[in-house]
């Protein structure tokens, strides 16, 4: 009697493996993320008066400048994927029952999106010199009104 | 005992518990990076209102906790990198435990370059 041998059971998967991008991206974000939120942190907690020193003048000065806006954007949008796609695997690992680990999945992404959408509305349509309250609130919070919104 | 696996990567010691950190560090960042996108999109249809929520920033106790963010950033971003080396360098794993330690001393390091700074900064406004 001869042995009978199975053909290997893995096959050989062709096409677009979203698994494989989706680990490559936590790999890739990761080394761009250390450079964009260690930079963060130091711009806005190291320098100067640190935390003390954010308000709403800070903020416009900041977004005043397109250096400043691409940087948050680029973590805004790097950081929730990141994030949302670590929160997947960890509720595919941990999540029992299958409509669960579905809702919850479908959760995340959904939050994802809305936040990268509130977040990118946000700064694009940010005016820190649109009104009286706001302008009152720069010259309050010690900017250089003139000079500020001269730069937005 | 002498049949206890040792060696592995994920089962046991550092490289298990260096797992595990990774994933707590990793919800904790994610929960604040939520709160965190919210607080600062209030600027654009509440400028004093955001300014209200900074100054909830500014605690001495909201301050602790910024402290302990950025220790979780730091061992998260670094540990990052080691997971990058085990995955693409030829001697990774070879080397994930010294790694693993190397982690440790880096963010040891980083954070008291950061803590004294921002506790100063904390504790000297209230």
């Amino acid at each position: 009697m001869s042995v009978i041998i199975e053909s290997p059971r893995s096959r050989k998967r062709s096409g677009f493996n979203l698994e494989k991008y989706g680990w490559m991206y936590m790999r890739l974000s990761g080394v761009l993320l250390i450079i964009l939120i260690f930079g963060h942190l130091f711009a806005n907690l190291m320098v100067g008066d640190g935390i003390h020193a954010i308000n709403f003048a800070f903020v416009a000065g900041k977004w005043a400048d397109p250096f400043w806006q691409v940087w948050d954007v680029t973590m805004l949008v790097l950081a929730l994927i990141h994030g949302t796609n670590g929160m997947r695997t960890l509720v595919n690992d941990y999540a029992e029952r299958e409509w669960i680990r579905r809702t919850l999945v479908w959760l995340l992404w959904i939050t994802c999106v809305t936040l990268i959408v509130v977040g990118i509305l946000a700064l694009t349509t940010f005016d820190p010199c649109g009104d009286q309250a706001s302008l009152d609130l720069l010259a309050k919070d010690g900017a250089n009104v003139a000079a500020l919104c001269a730069a937005h | 005992m002498a049949n206890r696996p040792a060696g592995t990567l994920y089962r046991g010691k550092v490289g298990m518990w260096s797992w595990v950190l990774h994933r707590i560090t990793g919800v904790a960042i994610f929960f604040f990076l939520l709160v965190h996108v919210l607080d600062t999109a209030l600027i654009r249809i509440d400028p004093a209102g955001y300014d209200a929520v900074m100054a909830t920033y500014k605690t001495w106790y909201i301050g602790l906790g910024e402290t302990g963010l950025v220790a979780a950033i730091l061992f998260h971003a670094l540990n990052g990198v080691r997971i990058i080396l085990i995955d693409f360098w030829r001697k990774g794993a070879k080397f994930q435990n010294v790694m693993f330690w190397v982690v440790i001393g880096l963010a040891i390091l980083l954070f008291a370059g950061f803590a004294p700074r921002h506790l100063i900064n904390v504790f000297s406004h209230i």
